[in-house]
């Protein structure tokens, strides 16, 4: 029964630490083509510098920063109407409208992006009907652009948004709207004053858990994306199969992991701050 | 010390009737309130007086007659246009600011100056005494602080008319009896109109210039307390208000009240006398209560005042005993 308690570590143990220290290692090796694995170990940072000194690394990464960070701004903006129009409705109609939220999760991640593909590309549905319509003459195929890796990124993470959003302002005492009216708020100061920054901790729940795993992301810029959609998750892939150079996206994952622990400790520290707030 | 009555009126009301679903909240309600009142509506629970109060506040909108606060109709006007502010029985604090910031947020939107909102604050809590508490959260309050905030942040808009739902009832009961004489002496210092909800009987005779007791979505009786509670209307109030002996006599209803009967171990010279035996007595310090079960009359409360701290009790379980009462001690009931 003592024991018990180790399991935990011992998970962490085996399926994080030891992982991570192989992937470390490899990360200061040097790459052997001709021997398998390929990877002739060693202690060199070279690696580590070729990321910062080469600019398509650093490309990759400003790139993936920057439609991460649209991606979650367009999720919270698409997510936050959602939230409150669940968290306002009927009490018997929320537990609907928030399992049609999550719904699209009994369906694979990967046959959705997939759906997603014939729907962009050109002849697909979307592109027929802008034809159809006369929205657009020749609209050529979205799928293979940056607007296609955003769309299947919010698509693909807007529950994330709407939930923690949802658990906020479904406990946001109405009475306090009331009282912001009584006093001589209008419905929108009384949103911008009261319900905004009531809801603030949902928001940073949301936008981390949105942001966070949106920067890594290889599946949606690989399938929706096109050549030019650079993002470091994809330079990983590239590095490691197509390259075959381990030692380099060792690197490249070592990176990735060190430049997120930023924010989860952010949202480490946000979650257990409105724990505290709770109790 | 005013004109006439319809000069000092503030707020008319006017067959005002709220349905939810197949229930009507407020069924037909007729009232005016003076300037200068504090003014008490009293009803159990379910009996409308909240829903009248947040259809004032404009939170429901009534599905026919009319409210006019100082001569403006109501109608159509929204929450945040009103003339009115509330406190509310929750006190719905916002937790995100401190209590300076709490109380200007009214003068905020208004668009009052900086060091006005600033002057106007401090004097508003130097009213609550809570001078040296702006900095806090509400969450660093206790409940009596609290309450006293919601007092500020609605006092310092100077309303028309403040509305106060339950204000004494999230306070523990010795601090509910020192608030009572506090909102009074500010009500009365300020020269505001207060609306209050209650259902608390004690609280609104004790406080209220005049109060309407609301049963089932209907005003059953305006009036002063002495009115209401001397001279009630029907037996509904003779009965909600304090403790009512309801006798029949010449076809109708008399409802005398259990003082003002006498209580003796010989037959009394007075315009109503009985005779019956002690059922139970219930001391409470201050004054015993007996229940009595008489001949022909039914079973009658009757109250004394325990004056003297040496004398042992007069009367005990079981004894036969004479009730009397004078002539003018029952009230006549309408209904």
């Amino acid at each position: 029964m003592r024991y018990a308690i180790a399991l935990p570590f011992l998970w962490l143990a085996v399926f994080f630490l030891l992982p991570f220290a192989l992937v470390l290692a490899i990360a200061l090796g040097t790459n052997a083509p001709d021997v398998a694995p390929p990877v002739e170990l060693g202690f060199s940072f070279k690696n580590f510098a070729l990321l910062f000194s080469d600019d398509l690394y650093v490309a990759a990464w400003l790139s993936s920063l920057r439609i991460a960070a649209t991606s979650t701004l367009i999720a919270l903006l698409l997510g936050y109407p959602m939230a409150y129009a669940i968290a306002r409705a009927r009490p018997e109609w929320r537990p609907l409208l928030l399992m049609l939220v999550v719904l699209p999760f009994w369906t694979s991640f990967l046959i959705r992006i997939y759906a997603w593909m014939g729907l962009l590309a050109k002849n697909g549905l979307i592109d027929q009907f802008l034809r159809w319509s006369g929205i657009a003459d020749n609209p050529g195929s979205i799928l293979g652009t940056e607007w296609a890796v955003h769309l299947g990124i919010v698509y693909a993470y807007l529950p994330f948004m709407v939930l923690p959003l949802y658990a906020t302002l479904e406990k946001l005492d109405t009475s306090l709207l009331e009282a912001a009216a009584d006093l001589g708020a209008k419905p929108l100061t009384a949103f911008l004053t009261i319900t905004l920054p009531l809801s603030l901790p949902g928001i940073v729940a949301g936008c981390l858990l949105v942001f966070i795993p949106s920067i890594g992301e290889f599946v949606i810029p690989d399938l929706l994306g096109g050549t030019d959609t650079l993002m470091i998750g994809k330079v990983l892939w590239d590095e490691f199969f197509t390259n075959a150079d381990w030692p380099l996206a060792s690197a490249v994952a070592i990176c990735l992991l060190i430049l997120l622990v930023g924010p989860i400790a952010l949202f480490q520290r946000q979650q257990a701050r409105s724990l505290e707030r709770r109790t | 010390m005013h004109a006439g009555p319809i000069a000092d009126s503030i707020v008319r009301i006017e067959g005002l009737t709220k349905r939810f679903g197949a229930i009507t909240a407020v069924d037909g309600v007729d009232l005016e309130i003076q300037r200068g009142e504090l003014f008490a509506l009293l009803g159990g629970s379910g009996c409308g007086k909240t829903t009248l109060l947040r259809m004032l506040a404009g939170f429901e909108v009534p599905d026919n007659g009319r409210i006019v606060i100082d001569g403006q109709d109501m109608t159509g006007v929204p929450p945040h246009l009103r003339p009115v502010n509330m406190m509310f029985q929750s006190y719905a604090l916002f937790p995100h600011m401190d209590v300076a910031t709490n109380v200007g947020y009214g003068l905020r939107r208004e668009g009052v100056k900086a060091p006005e909102i600033a002057t106007r604050v401090a004097e508003a809590l130097e009213q609550v005494k809570l001078a040296n508490h702006a900095a806090r959260r509400p969450a660093q309050l206790s409940g009596g602080q609290r309450q006293r905030v919601a007092l500020a942040r609605a006092l310092v808009k100077r309303p028309k008319l403040l509305l106060l739902d339950e204000p004494l009832a999230a306070l523990d009961r010795k601090l509910r009896e020192g608030t009572r004489f506090e909102l009074v002496r500010l009500q009365e210092q300020l020269g505001l109109t207060f609306v209050m909800v209650t259902h608390d009987q004690e609280e609104a005779m004790s406080m209220a210039t005049r109060l309407a007791v609301m049963n089932t979505g209907r005003v059953a009786q305006v009036g002063t307390p002495h009115e209401i509670y001397e001279r009630p209307a029907s037996r509904f109030v003779a009965d909600f208000i304090g403790i009512a002996n309801i006798l029949e006599a010449d076809g109708g209803w008399l409802a005398v009240r259990p003082e003002k009967i006498t209580l003796s171990a010989n037959r009394l010279d007075a315009a109503n006398t009985v005779a019956g035996k002690i059922l139970d007595i219930a001391y409470e310090g201050d004054r015993s209560l007996y229940r009595i079960v008489t001949e022909g009359k039914g079973t009658l409360v009757v109250s004394t005042t325990n004056i003297d701290r040496t004398r042992p009790a007069s009367f005990a379980r079981g004894q036969g005993v004479w009730l009397g009462w004078s002539a003018e001690a029952g009230h006549r009931l309408s209904e």
